[in-house]
């Protein structure tokens, strides 16, 4: 605590004039359980002068939420002979699960291009590193298939209005996450811009993960795959079992 | 309903999937097939991830087959030395075709396969299904019918070597036979996620030659065990078997199974023939058209 004031003391003291993010998350533990049909995250918080007052001048405000990063293949399906079957592919080495940007307005009027792919604001600046397709035009193809894929499935979204300000101090955006989430380390940035510059950025953590009988179920299927296969079997072969029983009787 | 499958990573309409197992249930009850060749594609289709699909699937058959081999089982209808030899084919069936599985899957070329597959099994199974039916009950022209064809395995059966008797399937023939085909079934099993009784039957009375008594109860034995393999093999290598989803579809299939045993003996064997093979048929042409028509999703995303 008595760290904590102090740095926000020698904050208050420098001479810098940048405001400071105060950014909260409505949960920073979201629980997969039985009944999980997906949640929706409130992303809050103030902006404030280093005097303590609020920042007193208009300014832009994006929050960029994503999932844990995974390495992926992309398959492309084309006409080949006919039939369509899986023809050329590709591969990003950090490809997010989940992505969301919501911001005041439209990003394109908030930042120049080269900032928003500096800070990864919005989908159309996504840093998926990929390392199969060189060929620039192929590799644009490429992600634009995987965003619009996962547009669809409601994993990536953008939202242009998705932030509202008040009295140029408070903001809030909603983020909604759907049920077939990735668990994990989730990273909610964000980001204050005036004048085309981000003048204050903050991180937020969110840890999505699997609890109870379904963090159960997950665990004991990796580690213990022969006994879960048994139980499964097991499983199978009793309600089968029970069933045919419990009809003759009838 | 909502329920979170644990494994297929989503939340699906519980009613929705328990309603799926009835359907396959009802006709597993009807015509004896295990009806894996609806639930995996349906399951797909509704979203869950298409290992997944498979590999629940596969656990499921074998919890609708119990009752079916229990019940053949009773009145003498399972050669279970039959049985047995095909069980050690397909467990070596599934064994390949996991490596099949695996390597489809590295060159992106597994749903191919497995649509191309499910047209020409399907088709060729339901149009010789279809013309049997139909030839069954259509009123004979003139004169009578001609007398059924004799029963006999295929002329290449004969010629193979170390024959066993199989008395209740009515047969001295070689082992080799009913192993190749308990091992194609089992690859099929493994890379399909289908039981297989839609192409057991047929091969075991047109190929094999065994006696008709026999044919559903020890394709359903051998279905049972095969499955069986095919789960442990699923649970150990990708980690693919979603209890919950099995349950779910169990809680259906089991129920909707006894229901199709009960409106089946309504009816003669030679019209729900037709209709099993107007289902395949069906089926068989909606996968047909798919593999023209341009898919709803171009891309799709495979975890490296």
């Amino acid at each position: 605590m008595k760290w904590l004031f102090l740095l926000v003391a020698l904050v208050m003291l420098s001479a810098q004039r940048d405001p400071i993010l105060v950014p909260e998350v409505s949960q920073d533990d979201v629980q997969v359980q039985q009944g999980f049909t997906g949640t929706e995250l409130l992303l809050f918080g103030a902006i404030l002068d280093p005097t303590g007052a609020r920042a007193g001048r208009d300014y832009d405000i994006v929050v960029v939420l994503k999932g844990p990063t995974e390495p992926i293949a992309l398959r492309e399906k084309a006409r080949v002979g006919g039939i369509w079957v899986n023809a050329d592919s590709t591969a990003f080495q950090s490809a997010p699960s989940f992505f969301a940007v919501a911001s005041s307005r439209p990003i394109g009027e908030i930042v120049d291009e080269r900032t928003a792919a500096i800070y990864e604001l919005g989908l159309d600046y996504l840093q998926l590193s990929p390392t199969g397709a060189i060929d620039p035009e192929e590799q644009a193809r490429f992600t634009a298939g995987l965003v619009d894929l996962r547009s669809r499935q409601g994993l990536y979204k953008q939202v242009t209005d998705g932030v509202q300000i008040s009295e140029q101090v408070l903001y809030q955006a909603r983020i909604s996450l759907p049920s077939n989430v990735q668990t994990g380390t989730y990273t909610a940035e964000t980001f204050a811009i005036t004048r085309g510059r981000v003048i204050a950025s903050a991180v937020a953590e969110v840890e999505v993960r699997k609890v109870g009988f379904e963090r159960f179920v997950e665990v004991f299927s990796e580690r213990q795959s022969l006994l879960y296969g048994l139980l499964a079997v097991l499983m199978s072969v009793g309600m089968g079992w029970v069933a045919g029983r419990l009809f003759a009787l009838i | 309903m909502d329920v979170y499958l644990p494994i297929a990573n989503l939340s699906v309409n519980g009613l929705v999937i328990v309603g799926l197992g009835a359907l396959t249930g009802v006709l597993s009850g009807l015509f004896g097939v295990g009806g894996g060749f609806l639930t995996t594609p349906l399951l797909i289709f509704y979203g869950v991830p298409p290992t997944v699909a498979a590999a629940s699937a596969a656990t499921q058959i074998t919890g609708a087959s119990v009752s079916g081999v229990l019940a053949h089982g009773r009145r003498g209808g399972v050669d279970y030395r039959m049985g047995t030899v095909m069980v050690g084919g397909g467990v070596v069936g599934a064994g390949i075709g996991a490596l099949l599985f695996r390597f489809l899957q590295s060159i992106g070329q597994i749903d191919t396969v497995i649509n191309v597959l499910y047209v020409l099994l399907l088709g060729s199974v339901g149009s010789l299904m279809a013309r049997e039916a139909w030839q069954a009950v259509r009123p004979p022209e003139g004169g009578e019918r001609k007398p059924a064809m004799r029963r006999r395995h295929h002329r290449l059966i004969a010629v193979l070597p170390l024959r066993w008797r199989f008395y209740g399937s009515g047969l001295y023939i070689s082992p080799i036979a009913p192993l190749l085909l308990g091992v194609a079934v089992g690859a099929l099993t493994m890379l399909m996620g289908v039981g297989g009784g839609f192409i057991l039957v047929p091969a075991m009375l047109y190929i094999l030659g065994m006696s008709a008594n026999v044919v559903v109860g020890t394709s359903l034995y051998n279905i049972l065990f095969v499955t069986m393999a095919t789960t442990m093999m699923h649970a150990l290598t990708t980690h693919a078997v979603d209890i919950v989803l099995v349950a779910l579809l169990l809680i259906g299939s089991v129920t909707g199974a006894q229901f199709g045993t009960q409106v089946a003996q309504r009816f003669k064997p030679e019209y729900l023939r037709l209709a099993l093979a107007a289902i395949v048929l069906l089926v068989t042409a909606r996968m047909f058209f798919g593999l023209f028509v341009r898919p709803e999703e171009i891309y799709t995303v495979v975890p490296l």
